[in-house]
Formats: structure tokens, sequence, C-alpha cells
């Protein structure tokens, strides 16, 4: 037995020796790294589907999904994409065990949407010193995009505080002797975010009269709002997460207190926050966005919605369709599928990253109209345009062209 | 003072959500002499039915019943299947399994219903009562509910046979079985009444907070709070409890300055250890004694 | 064969009167594993060697709430407030006053030992339920307290600290041992994790322990007795919690990464399960229910994604109705069958 095994084992590394030797030439400009075959290039990935943050596990799955639909259409350039996704619990000690399994043991080419700050920041080091992408994170924190210390890491969604810096700019020339009372979720969301907009106040920050951090473990906030509604302030920024984005808008409607409400953008989903908080209460609401609303009927008849619907119908038809998580793991497959294309037989870990860094007016289906992706060697940042929002009657109306926050270079 | 009142009030509004579940804490004490961690997921699963049978066209009340007799034979199924093969592993081995309660049905309500929030109807409105706008129709209808359940509950355990029974099985489960009380199914009646009462605090509490498979979490920690400042053995003490707690920790948070709201929790839960260092059966409990 | 007995017919609170040797495990046993720990990480990838020492740093934080539950009879589900003090400690400690590694566990270790120590105090009033509401409390207190803005220099608050890690010593290298930083944390973590055991099983059987177990199995007769109840109960909170914050230290050193997102309530129920999975009060179960704690979700995920939590919980619910005492149950049963053999 063990003269057969090895007799076979050799016949065939002569064959490959030998398609080497021939293949040297005729197919110079394919390389490969760890993870690559001809017919396959494998990606992993890391998301809460359990713990806290389940509710994200959609994203996961929604990327599944995604790549199943490529596949079926043949992959990108005749080769399958074969996701592995792993679960981390939203704990930072659970990724890293994840993301080293997924470079040791599975071996893919490259790490795709790990999801959340801390889970993130715990494998930075580790995917830069082996030099493997960590592309596109699913989190807005700042920091991911600093390509300088950390070139194998890129963000994908805009930076929070490109959205307190939009939203600072939008209060300084509507409301310029406003009085600002902040609510936020006492983590890196509402941290950063508040930290943009207190840069994009500059001098005026002073603008802002009351804080109120909340956490997530509280059952609900109304307490903050009546404390916020009695400093007297006339602008109200909410950096809230769905559930408490809900609440907060529910309150300051059941208070009859009628600030300029500026709603953060991850927690301005028609169906998910609006329609629980109640249209009448969400009149006038402001907000940013990137991406289309699924559960907004004005995009009913859009080409790239109607593929995304289209999409969930085939693959995912379990899916809550009009999940803004769903959108963006869409909007985030279909961005690192575009990479793939252009990466094209030459797929290194640094021609990932190289293509990465250079996409150019990118617009997956999912994003508004004008919102594009452009990326470079110095800008980690991909998408870093927002547009401004109303809430009105049953849909938010989008007003102003795209507002560019320009974190990146 | 104007802000004092309105914390005040808001404190006794999510006091009632609190008080709420501490009642359906202290009922299953009654029945297994310890707490139920999975109490909270019940409750939010037996929510998600009463929301699902309302999308299926169902009127609030019909699908209020129903929902509560589902979740009455739910707590007992519960019982039979999961704890009963248990009655004699140790203590700890049974918070395990409320762990993995926990683990089943906050898993098995998020593939069911997603975890987008839902909106849950409130039979009593949400416009402003008596003019306040601190407290709705809604939340004051809660503090009724809650005051209505603090009754019939109080009711059942000093005069009830079923109540005195159950009471009896679950702190001295020998001398009651010695005297002729079927322990086993009081047991399993406690879990259903529990299982019941949790039900009705979810629906009232869903309205507030926003239906979703995470929704009780938070809840919990709060209703377990309020039921041991209260004394786990009284319902009086765990309505009192929740209204204190959800009061105390509004106070904490708008006037302990610096720290009072990043750490509203913990300073309430500091305060709730010095009551129970003090009173180590809660502000209504009855002393127990320990036999050697 | 009589402790299997004893132990399966009655259910006590905490399963009373474990013989104190039993609580450790025999020469025979201890060495082959201890081989088996030596020598595996030589023959298996990078990534498998982190796991392993994922798995001995979850040992020990699982053996300190053994020493509390266990031999004390004080139950806890606030272990995870420990662990991220001492992962702070280290952290901070490493990363602020670039302070070697080795040197910071003692720290962590004794931070850990004083902050146990008065937090026991008022725990001395609380037993049962009412002290595991007052733990639950410590644990969901933690993240808040280490998000605070005022220590934010030194903690980074939301955003956690990045921790260096270790290289093995150039001596090593000089003698022409290649030692990868993965292998030699490991072997590292393995040193920590037996001088613990060691000190714990003579804990339990000095003085100490005795009363500590004395206390357990009967709080009023020991104190008649004349044993200090309120020094050993808070001691063996500081022993424990000191313990506890030496396997945070090396956890952070490990991941190398603290955040407040890393020790909610989720590690504090995960230790638990790992002690009732292990066994109550028996040591060596540590390491069967610290590898409960590092597999069993990998597992779960593996078999469905969507209802990896519903998995898990269903492995638990088999876990405890095969074997509601833990692995210990399983040792005992296997230590009875190889005495049956032999007599026969």
């Amino acid at each position: 037995m063990i003269s057969t095994t090895s007799l076979r084992l050799a016949a065939l590394s002569t064959v490959t020796l030998a398609f080497a030797a021939t293949g040297g030439s005729a197919f110079a400009q394919k390389k490969y790294d760890t993870g690559v075959t001809d017919t396959e290039i494998k990606i992993g990935n890391i998301i809460p589907y359990s713990g806290p943050a389940s509710a994200y596990g959609i994203i996961g799955k929604i990327e599944e999904a995604y790549f199943k639909m490529i596949n079926d259409q043949g992959g990108i350039n005749g080769r399958k994409i074969n996701f592995i996704t792993y679960d981390d619990a939203y704990s930072p000690p659970k990724a890293v065990e994840q993301a080293r399994k997924l470079v040791e043991s599975d071996e893919v080419l490259f790490v795709f949407g790990p999801l959340g700050t801390p889970s993130n920041t715990a494998i930075q080091k580790y995917m830069n010193a082996k030099k493997i992408p960590q592309l596109f994170v699913a989190t807005g924190a700042t920091k991911f995009g600093d390509y300088k210390a950390f070139p194998w890491t890129m963000g994908w969604q805009p930076a929070y505080q490109s959205e307190g810096r939009i939203f600072a700019k939008y209060a300084l020339t509507e409301k310029p002797n406003g009085k600002i009372g902040v609510l936020y979720q006492n983590d890196d969301l509402g941290k950063d975010l508040l930290k943009g907009l207190k840069d994009g106040l500059g001098d005026k920050a002073s603008m802002i009269i009351a804080e109120e951090s909340y956490e997530v473990s509280e059952p609900t906030i109304e307490n903050h709002l009546v404390k916020l509604k009695a400093t007297g302030a006339d602008i109200l920024v909410s950096i809230s997460t769905p559930k408490f984005a809900a609440q907060a808008i529910k309150k300051v409607g059941e208070l009859g207190w009628k600030p300029m409400f500026f709603q953060s953008n991850v927690g301005s989903s028609v169906a998910s926050v609006m329609r629980p908080a109640g249209l009448e209460n969400s009149q006038g609401v402001l907000s940013l966005a990137y991406a289309k609303d699924a559960s907004d009927a004005q995009w009913d008849t859009d080409d790239g919605m109607k593929k995304y619907l289209d999409f969930v119908a085939k693959y995912a038809p379990t899916a809550n369709r009009a999940d803004s998580s769903a959108i963006y793991g869409y909007g985030q497959a279909q961005t690192v599928v575009q990479v793939l294309k252009q990466a094209g037989d030459n797929l290194t870990r640094e021609n990932i990253m190289k293509q990465a860094a250079s996409l150019k007016d990118f617009a997956p289906d999912t994003m508004l109209p004008g919102v594009k992706i452009n990326t470079s060697a110095t800008d980690f940042y991909p998408i870093e345009q927002l547009r401004m929002m109303r809430f009105t009657g049953e849909k938010w109306d989008v007003f102003g062209p795209p507002i560019d926050s320009n974190l990146g270079g | 003072m104007e802000l004092f009142t309105n914390q005040v009030l808001a404190g006794i509004a999510t006091g009632a959500i609190y008080a709420c579940m501490a009642l359906a804490v202290v009922m299953i004490y009654q029945a297994i002499d310890h707490l139920n961690f999975a109490q909270g997921e019940m409750a939010m699963f037996s929510t998600f039915v009463a929301w699902q049978l309302m999308q299926w066209g169902l009127p609030y009340w019909v699908a209020f019943v129903l929902t509560l007799i589902f979740s009455f034979i739910g707590g007992i199924v519960i019982e039979r299947l999961l704890f009963k093969p248990l009655a004699k592993a140790p203590v700890l081995t049974h918070v395990a399994g409320f762990i993995a309660l926990f683990a089943i049905i906050n898993s098995v309500a998020g593939l069911l219903w997603d975890f987008t929030i839902k909106q849950f109807p409130s039979p009593f409105g949400s416009s402003p009562f008596l003019g306040s706008q601190l407290i709705s129709t809604h939340q004051a209808g809660m503090i009724f509910v809650t005051l209505i359940l603090l009754v019939l509950l109080f009711a059942f355990f000093r005069y009830t046979r079923v109540g005195l029974a159950m009471r009896a099985a679950a702190s001295m489960p020998e001398s009651a079985r010695l005297v002729g009380i079927n322990t086993g199914w009081m047991i399993a009646l406690g879990w259903g009444m529990a299982a019941a009462i949790g039900s009705i605090a979810g629906m009232l509490i869903a309205p507030v907070v926003f239906l979703e498979p995470n929704m009780m979490g938070g809840v919990l920690i709060y209703g377990f709070a309020a039921a041991v400042v209260g004394g786990l053995s009284s319902p009086l003490g765990a309505v009192v409890g929740g209204f204190l707690v959800g009061i105390f920790e509004n106070l904490v948070g708008t006037y302990i300055p610096g720290v009072g709201n990043e750490l509203k929790l913990p300073i309430a839960l500091a305060l709730i250890i010095t009551v129970l260092v003090v009173k180590p059966n809660g502000l209504f409990g009855r002393a127990i004694v320990k036999r050697v | 064969m009589s402790t299997v007995q004893e132990v399966v017919t009655e259910a006590p609170v905490i399963e009373d009167a474990i013989p104190k040797k039993a609580m450790a495990l025999g020469p025979v046993a201890s060495l082959v594993i201890l081989a088996l720990l030596i020598a595996t990480p030589l023959f298996v990838k990078n990534f498998i060697i982190f796991q392993m020492t994922m798995w001995l740093i979850y040992a020990i934080a699982v053996l300190a709430l053994n020493i509390l539950t266990g031999a004390s009879g004080q139950f806890s589900l606030g272990q995870s407030a420990f662990y991220a003090l001492g992962a702070y400690t280290s952290a901070i400690l490493m990363e602020h006053g670039d302070i070697n590694y080795v040197l910071t566990l003692p720290v962590a270790g004794l931070i850990c030992f004083i902050a146990g120590f008065l937090f026991g105090l008022p725990a001395l009033r609380l037993s049962g339920i009412y002290l595991a509401l007052a733990t639950f409390a410590l644990a969901t207190a933690m993240p808040q307290l280490l998000k605070l803005g005022v220590f934010e220099h030194w903690t980074g608050g939301v955003q956690g600290l990045v921790v260096t890690k270790p290289d093995a010593p150039a001596i090593l290298a000089s003698l022409g041992l290649k030692v990868s930083q993965d292998m030699w944390l490991y072997y590292f973590t393995l040193a920590v994790s037996i001088l613990i055991y060691i000190f714990s099983v003579n804990l339990l059987r000095s003085r100490s322990g005795r009363a500590m177990m004395a206390i357990r199995d009967n709080e009023i007769a020991a104190s008649a007795m004349g044993v200090d109840v309120s020094l050993y109960k808070t001691l063996a909170f500081g022993v424990s919690a000191g313990i506890t914050g030496v396997a945070g230290g090396l956890g952070a050193i490990a991941v190398q990464f603290v955040a407040p997102d890393g020790y909610t309530i989720q590690l504090a129920v995960a230790l638990f399960l790992g002690m009732v999975v292990g066994g109550v009060g028996w040591l060596p179960g540590s390491l069967a229910g610290a590898a409960f704690i590092v597999f069993v979700p990998n597992i779960a995920e593996s078999v469905s994604k969507g209802l990896s939590g519903a998995v898990f919980g269903v492995i638990l619910i088999l876990i405890i109705f095969l074997v509601p005492h833990g692995a210990r149950q399983i040792a005992y049963g296997a230590q009875g069958l190889i005495g049956k053999l032999r007599r026969n």
C-alpha cells in the first residue's frame, strides 16, 4: 500500500512540475496567494451570529447568499467563491480565535467584513502583521482607514465622525444660535460620532449644552429625554441604534417637544425605526444616508432596488428584506466582488489591497443616487458621501447633493 | 423642582416595567425557591406569540387570552420536560439549565421573527395621562394592571389552598409531601403561573421598549433587583421595589454630578446591595431561620 | 465506588462531603494529563496552540470559581468582573508602565485579591440567591466602570487597549531553539496553571481549606466549632478573585487586546457553566469545563449558524441530563470501573 501511494504521489508531483514548467509562460499573469486555486477563492468572515449583537447575523447570511448567487452565475473569472463565515458572539477574544482559525487553519485569501469596533481592533494587529487583508470592516469607527499604520485594513461604510461633521455643518447654517442636546449610545459609535460633531462645530462647540449617554442594557431611555428637554435645547442629536432611536423619537413626540431632530444613520430605517416610533412622531426628523431603504416605497421602481429584491426573493427568502442590515450585507458583498473582478487572475493579497484601494466611481445597487465608492492608495474610506434627508409622510425625502466628508485624502 | 417631579414621574413610569417583571420573578421564586434566569426570554417569546396572533388578524384581547393560555401550558411543559428530570440534580445544575433555556428561546425567537424591532399595540392607547406628558395612558394602564395582579397574587398565596400548598411545597418540600401535597405538580403549576404572569408583563412592556428578541435582557436585571429589594417572598415588596428602583435610578442619573449618568445602573445596584446588607431578606421579606 | 453512589443519589444545594483527597486527581492521571499538555503543542498548528492557551486560561478562571463555590459554598456570577480587572491591570501596566508581562501577573493577582476580599465583606451578609444577584450586579456594572470617562486615559474607554504580545526569551533563541510567540505563551501559561493548581490543591488540603469546606457543609456548625466564618468566607472570595485576575492578565496578553465588550456578563455565565460542566468542587474538572467554554460554541456554530444559540443550549441540556454532576461524575465512574476490573 505504502509503495503504491508514494508512486502515485510521485507521478502526481511530476505532472504538477511539468504543468508548472509549461504553464509558466502561458499563464504569466496568474499569480496566487494561499486560498486561491483555478476554481476557487476562499474568503473568511466573522459576524456575531449569537450573543448580544446577533441582530447583525443577517449581514453574514445575506453575504453568503450573495456569493451563492455569484457562484450560480459562474463565479468570478471562472472561480467560485468559498465563503467561510464564523461566529464571534461580539467578543474580542473569540474574534481573535476565529480570525486565526480562518488564516491558519482554513487558509483564506483574506478576511472580509468582520463586524464591530472591538472585534476589529482586536484582530487588526494580527492581520497586519501577517499581511492579510482585513477588508471592508463592518464598523464606522474612523480608525479603520489609517492606511499608513495599518495598510492591510480598510473600512467600508461612512465613518461615524463624518456623519457628525456633516450634521454640524447643517446646524451651523440652519440654526447658528441653536442649543444642542446630544443623546448618545455609550460605545464607539456614540463617542466617535459625538467627536465628529464637536470637530464640525469647531469654535462653536459650546452650542452643545447637554450630553446624555445611555447604555444598551437600559430597558428604556425615556428619562434621558425628559432631562434633555429640561435643559432647553432646541436641537436634538440622537446617536442611537434602532430600538433606542425608535424610543427616542416616540418619547420626544409624547413630550410635545419640537426640537430640530437629527437621527444618526444607523437608526433611520423606515421599517424598524420610523414606523414603530409612530409616523406622527417621525415627521420632520433629519438624518443622513448612503444606501436606499427597502422599506421606503419610493425605491420600489428603482432598478438597483429591484435587483436587490429579486436576489432576496430567490436566495434569502426567509430574510427580512426591509432590514437595513440585509441591504448593508448586499452592498458590501457587491463591493468585494467588484474588487475580485478587478484583480483578475492576479489574486495575491497585495493585489487585493491594491484593487480595493483603486475603486473608481463604483456604485453598488443599493447606494443612493449620486453616492459612489472611491478609494486610492491614500484614501481607505470607501464610502464617504452622505445625503441629508428629512422624514415626510411615510418616507425619507432626500435633499441637497451628496456631501463629501473628506476624512481620507 | 420641576425637573425633580418630572424625573420622579418618569421613574414611576419605568418603575412600572420593573414592578411588572418583579411580580413574575416573585411568582417563580414562591414556586421553586430560586430565580429563573430564562424568565425574561420566556416572557419575550410569549409576547411574540401574541404579536403573531395579532398579525394573523385576531383582535387584541383574543390574542391576549390565547397567549396567557399558551404561556401557562408552555411553562408547565418546560417544567415537566426539562426540570422535573433534574429534580435530583444540584441547584447549580438547574441554573445551567436556565441558561440553556435562555439560549434556546432567544435563538429560536431570532430565527422565527428576526431581530428588527416590532411595534406592539397597547390596549390603553398612548396619549398623555391626566394631562401629564410624562406618563402616558399606557403606562397608567400598566400600573393599574400591575396592582390588580398584585392583589390577585396576594390573595392567591394567602387565602387559597393551592397557593398555600405551593408555598409549602417550595419552602419545605419534605414536610409538604408528608401532609399530602403533591409537590411535583405544585412546582409545575408555579411554572405555568409564572410564565403566564411573565407573558402579561411582556405584553405590557413591549409597547414601551418595542418587541425584539433581546428586549427583556435589561428588564430582567432590574426585575430581579426590584424583587430582591422588596423581598423575594412578597408580591407587595416586589411592586414597591420596582417603583423604588425606577425612581432611584432616575434621581441618581440626574443629580449625582459627573458620573451619575454614566453609572446609573452600577449605583442603583450598589444601593440594592446596601439594602440587602442591612435587610438580607429585602424590605418586605420574611426572615428565614436557619437550622443546624 | 462509595463516592459515586453518594454523589449520584444525593442532591443537596452544593454536594456535601466531597472527601478532600477527591478534590484532586491521582498521581498517575495527573502525570498523563501533564505529559499530554506538554507534548501536544509540538505537533499542532499555531492556531491550535492559541486555542489551547485560551483553554488553559479559562481553566484557571474556572478553577478559581471552583475554590469559591466548590470549597466555600459561595455562589458567584460575577467572576467576569475580576477577570476584567486582572486583564486591565496587566494591559495598563504593560502599555502605560512598560512593565514586563511576567511581573504584571502578580500585580493583577494582588489587586484582584484585594478587590475580591473587599467585595467579600458585604457579601458575607448575603447567601444563596442574594449573593448570586449581588455578584451578577457586579458583572453587569464592570463594563460600565471600564468605559468611564474619568479613567479613559488609562483604559482607552470604549475603544479598549491594544497589548503587545511578548516574544520568547532571547536565551531560547541563542540556544538554537526556535520558539514562536504562541508556543512560548502556551508554555508560560501552562507553567502558571500548574503553579496555581498546586497552590489550590494545597490550599484546600490545609487548615484554611478544611475550614472553608466546613463552612460550605454547615455554616452554623462550623462557627460553633470555632471556625472564623467571616474570615474564611472573605478569604475564599479574595483567593478566588486573585486567581481569576491572573487568568485575566494572561488572557489580555494572549488576545493582545482589552475592551469593555470582552468582559460582559456573558463571560461570567461561561465561567459558571464551565464549573458546572466540569463538576462543582472537583478541581481537575476545570479543564473539562474550560474545554466546554472554548469548543462547544464552535461545535454549535458548525451545526447551524442561525440557531447556534439553540444548539448550544441543547448540548448544554444534554450534558446536564446525562451527567448532572459534570465531568467529575464521569471520572469517578471511570475510577470505579477500573477498580472493579482490577478486583476481578
